[in-house]
């Protein structure tokens, strides 16, 4: 089986047109277990890990964003100026697998599995990322929400790469959470993301839908029942978070059940909601 | 010539496994790691039904694919086309009907993995789907066509013990549900099989736990002379039961046969989920009376472990869970019934703990539902009850090992309670972990007690036995024998043992082969006791044979002599000499054969002296919970194990700690699932263990009472630490949220919903 090695993104995509084939491997922490399991041959494989374009990242202090190579792996985004400017894109790196894994995995993959258990994603979704693609015809943008079309499926054509995604800098609070049956290296039964952008409250459900589910009402509601969203009331918070859940179509699987992760999303929105206030 | 004094690593001492250097850098040989010159590669093709009639089996396809050396079927197997641990059930490979998901059908050897799986794909198998037996409860009487030729009750143990019509001024009832955990072991089932020049022989290196068993299983299987089936130990990465009963031993065998040429079988991770026993899923029903204090007069009990679709051990793990309804507190009168079944649900056998740990999980709820009953607390109420050494079990087996019951639960309630959660504690330190669920404000501490008694060793006649061979040779002894190294820690013992004994320094143990007669299984807490007292029966026939010699030299008695240190002594005398001086140019070999009293079988009321002896544990466990969201983690277990004497401190709390961890797996993630015998967690993605996240702190006190009847003084200690820990963490979350929960491995869903 061929490994073609790209070393710039203009490679990448010029040998993405040539094979269109070909898959592409970056942290290979979803696609090596997808080849163990057989559940996936390759018949050729595009590495990314050495194009040192996605391994970058940048902060636009004018428009507020910041904007993250596909490649970084989430060992990066834990600490320091991206935790900085996204945290709650650090807490979900945070929640990754394991330490192997937070050092070899990224956004890229993630986003290129879409998974409704994928943990970024939330976060992409409350706040309302963009997604860069290349390809040999050029580049597009496309919103987190149009780009996951359901569970592991995105807009993403054959022939693109994912090169980056861009986040505002909100400097607003915003938190995630995910629920496991493990503290640890554990794939979520339910997660959250809350945000604040623009002065207007965000919430995304992950695990609970077929894709990343924004919580439309709930963040109506809250938008209407408070002007001082750094002061919510417990009261306020607890409808809140029950809205939410209404707003979830979780199933039952191995897992969990439905019922268990409609009542998690509650619980964490409600949390979420008054995390990091003062009361 | 002058000599500085080496420290020897004599018994007592935390002497290092001789093969944990080698472990810890990846240095050492797991039998998956082994290789041999023109090597095929073994696979498995296995059902995907939990129950169907095999219509046809097409194999003409898979032959036809490059690289396919042979394929066998039922139809192959030249010996017995069964096998099993107590009754011969199991079929080598599944001939007219499939029992369980992922029976074995056939199997095939090639030149690479990647072949294997295209030959298994290319064979085509036409099944008619039968109807799934899962319920247990379906499986006792009549109401389900039998799904083997032995039927659906694998066996039923009823025990009647005193004046059954005493009725209690206090009665507490509970029904409880323990689901089927996996033992999880790391390194999955793995064998290399190199056949005879002449083809009238097999030697295989496989991973197990009982080298003679399965020798004499395989044999029968391959239609072979026992000596002819030669076994090897390989490097074996943990076992916990799993590697009692046969899995890939007789295919691996049977394809190098049929080759002529060394063939490796070795599973993955899924395929290890469907390739060995779990412990059995069980739910109890038991009914306790008690005076107006507290103390029991009567329990009643039903209990069935659902044995899945073949019986392995599941008639013994009957015979545990249900002698061991009463736990360690005294009880004169008692009527319990005990069902074993079997179904189309996953087999079941052998896991730590070994049918105690369902027992143990019901008795332990009912302590703390009679404290709440009687207005007292956890603690008093088991010290009340408290077992002593001479009490009578129900079955009326008088307990003669030492049974420090009370002193473990006072050593464990003595252990501080750890600090409270600081306002600003980590996320880490708080249930959800890295998830970042909840607040400080939000948690609950809670605090539980379990307390066990296991049976250690064979039960119920059987003649349980090891052996050893000690060889002395110019001051070094090299030690020979069947027992299994999982893990345990006897490469490091037997040495000490050595030490001990014959005053050497140097001490190694010779290849674990079936060169020697059989050591037993490494399972029921049994080897140090069994394969120690072997060792030690091996050294000390050395000891007098050299004694002997020396004294023949000396003029010296040799009932004089004595072994200080490193050199022989005479009591009565000056005379010293170091044992290297005296074993110089000769060799003395001893072979020793150790055997436990004798035990008998349980007569219809469930009566008679079945168990060898008995080790007890007490754990207090204290737990934080987030109620609302179900969420846990378990803060600190306390201990106190009653561990006969300590032989390696380092090994013994190696096995506490190892067995808290099991057992908190059990008690709040670890589940194999299964919906209408089909399992659908199959992966450690979805088959959780706890991380060192999820690890409590462990502050354990080992009670050393020296056990008369054993060889060395000391209790087994592998079984005990996992037993009671998992009822102390559910206690612990009742505690916390004031709810009953009735069910292990507890779920969010059950916490909070
Ligand atoms: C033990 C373990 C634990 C895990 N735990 C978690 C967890 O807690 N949370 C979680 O969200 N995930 C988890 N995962 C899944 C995985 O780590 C993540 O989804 C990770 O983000 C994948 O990134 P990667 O770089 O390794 O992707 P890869 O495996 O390299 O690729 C994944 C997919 O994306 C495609 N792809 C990758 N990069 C690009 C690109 N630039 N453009 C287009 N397509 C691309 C690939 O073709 C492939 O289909 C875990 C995985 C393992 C093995």
């Amino acid at each position: 089986m061929p490994v073609l090695i790209a070393h710039t993104i203009s490679e990448a995509t010029e040998i993405l047109a040539e094979n269109p084939d070909a898959t592409i491997l970056n942290g290979g922490t979803d696609l090596m277990v997808e080849v163990n399991f057989n559940h996936r041959h390759p018949s050729s494989v595009l590495l990314l890990r050495n194009v040192p374009q996605l391994r970058e990242w940048s902060i636009d202090s004018s428009q507020q964003t910041i904007t993250i190579g596909a490649g970084v792996p989430y060992a990066a985004m834990e600490t320091g100026a991206i935790a900085a400017a996204v945290p709650a894109l650090a807490q979900a790196a945070r929640t990754v697998g394991s330490p192997q894994i937070r050092a070899a995995g990224t956004m890229g993959g993630n986003l290129g599995t879409c998974s409704p258990a994928g943990d970024t994603l939330p976060v992409l979704s409350a706040l309302e990322a963009t997604i860069h693609l290349s390809s040999q015809d050029g580049e597009r943008t496309v919103p987190f929400g149009e780009f996951m079309v359901g569970p592991k499926k995105n807009s993403r054509l054959q022939h693109e790469i994912i090169t980056a995604v861009t986040l505002p800098v909100t400097g607003n609070r915003q938190g995630y959470s995910k629920v496991g049956v493990r503290n640890a290296m554990v794939i979520s039964v339910a997660s959250a993301c809350f945000a604040i952008v623009d002065d207007t409250p965000r919430l995304a459900m992950g695990s609970v839908g077929p894709t990343i589910l924004r919580a439309v009402k709930a963040e109506k509601f809250l938008a209407e029942a408070t002007k001082d969203l750094d002061n919510i009331s417990d009261e306020i918070a607890r409808e809140f978070g029950e809205i939410a859940s209404t707003e979830a179509r979780p199933i039952d699987d191995h897992r969990s059940t439905a019922q268990y992760r409609a009542h998690a999303i509650k619980v964490l929105a409600s949390r979420l909601a008054v995390r990091g206030t003062a009361s | 010539m002058s000599s500085v004094k080496t420290k020897r690593d004599v018994l007592g001492t935390s002497s290092l496994r001789p093969d944990g250097g080698a472990k810890v850098k990846g240095d050492f040989a797991f039998t998956s790691d082994l290789h041999a010159e023109n090597m095929l590669w073994g696979a498995t093709l296995r059902s995907p039904h939990p129950h169907a009639r095999i219509v046809s089996i097409d194999t003409t396809a898979a032959w036809k694919i490059a690289g396919v050396e042979c394929i066998v079927t039922a139809d192959d197997v030249p010996g017995q086309l069964t096998y099993g641990l107590i009754s011969s059930d199991q079929p080598v490979f599944a001939k007219d009907v499939v029992r369980y998901m992922g029976e074995p059908i056939a199997a095939v050897a090639a030149d690479h993995p990647e072949t294997c799986r295209r030959a298994l794909a290319a064979i085509t198998v036409v099944y008619e789907v039968l109807p799934v037996l899962f319920d247990p409860e379906l499986a006792i009487g009549d109401d389900f066509e039998p799904i083997h030729p032995d039927g659906n009750l694998i066996r039923q143990q009823r025990i009647v013990h005193g004046d059954t019509s005493v009725v209690g001024d206090v009665i507490v009832e509970g029904h409880y549900v323990i689901g089927m955990q996996d033992q999880a072991f790391l390194g999955t089932e793995s064998a290399l099989a190199l056949p005879d020049a002449d083809g009238q022989g097999v030697e295989v290196f496989v991973a197990t736990q009982w080298l003679h068993e399965d020798q004499k299983q395989m044999a029968a299987c391959l239609n072979l002379p026992t000596e002819r089936v030669r076994l090897v130990l390989g490097g074996v990465g943990g076992a916990f039961g799993a590697r009692e009963d046969i899995s890939l031993q007789v295919h691996t065998a049977l394809l190098a046969l049929r080759t002529s040429r060394p063939v490796k079988m070795q599973y993955g991770r899924e395929e290890s989920f469907f390739g060995h026993v779990h412990r059995h899923p069980a739910t109890v029903w038991m009914r306790h009376h008690a005076t107006n204090e507290g103390k029991i007069v009567k329990i009643e009990a039903r209990f069935v472990f659902d044995g899945g679709a073949y019986a392995s051990t599941s008639a013994a793990v009957l015979i545990n869970g249900v002698t061991h309804t009463q736990g360690p507190y005294k009880c004169p009168v008692a009527v319990v019934d005990g069902y074993a079944v079997r179904t189309n649900n996953p087999p079941c056998g052998a896991m730590r703990g070994f049918g105690v740990v369902q027992a143990c999980f019901a008795h332990e709820g009912q302590m703390d539902k009679l404290a709440a009953a009687v207005g007292t607390d956890p603690v008093s109420i088991r010290l009340m009850n408290a077992m002593e050494t001479g009490d009578l079990l129900i079955t009326g087996q008088p307990v003669e090992s030492v049974a420090p019951v009370a002193r473990l639960i006072r050593e464990t309630n003595e252990i501080p309670l750890p600090p409270d959660l600081a306002i600003d504690a980590n996320e880490l330190d708080l249930p959800g972990g890295s998830g970042i669920t909840a607040e400080r404000k939000h948690i609950r501490r809670g605090i539980g007690w379990g307390v066990s008694i296991k049976n250690i060793m064979y039960s119920e006649g059987f003649d349980d036995y090891s052996t050893a061979r000690c060889t002395l040779s110019d001051g070094k002894v090299v030690l020979k024998f069947a027992t299994s190294e999982v893990g345990q820690g006897f490469v490091t013992l037997a040495p000490q043992i050595a030490r001990s004994v014959l005053g050497v320094t140097d001490a190694v143990c010779d290849t674990i082969d079936t060169q020697i007669g059989s050591a037993g299984s490494t399972s029921a807490s049994r080897q140090t006791w069994m394969s120690g007292g072997a060792v030690d029966g091996a050294c000390r026939l050395v000891r007098e044979r050299l004694f002997e010699l020396v004294g023949a030299q000396q003029n010296i008695e040799p009932i004089r002599f004595a072994i200080e240190d490193d050199e022989i002594v005479d009591t009565a005398g000056t005379f010293r000499m170091s044992v290297i001086e005296a074993s110089q140019g000769i060799t003395i070999s001893e072979t020793f054969e150790h055997h436990h009293r004798k035990t008998e079988e349980l007569d219809e009321n469930g009566q008679g002296n079945c168990h060898v002896a008995f080790a007890f544990v007490a754990h207090r466990a204290v737990v934080d919970v987030d109620p609302e969201l179900g969420l846990v983690k378990v803060v600190q277990i306390a201990t106190a194990q009653d561990v006969g004497q300590v032989l390696n401190p380092l090994s013994v709390l190696g096995q506490i700690e190892g067995g808290i961890a099991q057992g908190l797996g059990l008690a709040v993630m670890e589940e194999i699932i299964v919906q209408e015998g089909r399992v659908r967690n199959p992966s450690f993605t979805d088959y959780l263990l706890p991380t060192a996240l999820d690890a409590p702190v462990v502050v354990a006190r080992m009670i050393e009472e020296y056990e008369p009847q054993a060889p060395l003084g000391a209790k087994g200690v592998g079984e005990p630490p996992c037993i009671s820990v998992t009822p102390a963490i559910v206690a612990a979350i009742r505690d916390a949220i004031g709810k009953d929960i009735d069910r292990c491995p507890v779920r969010p869903q059950d916490i909070c919903l």
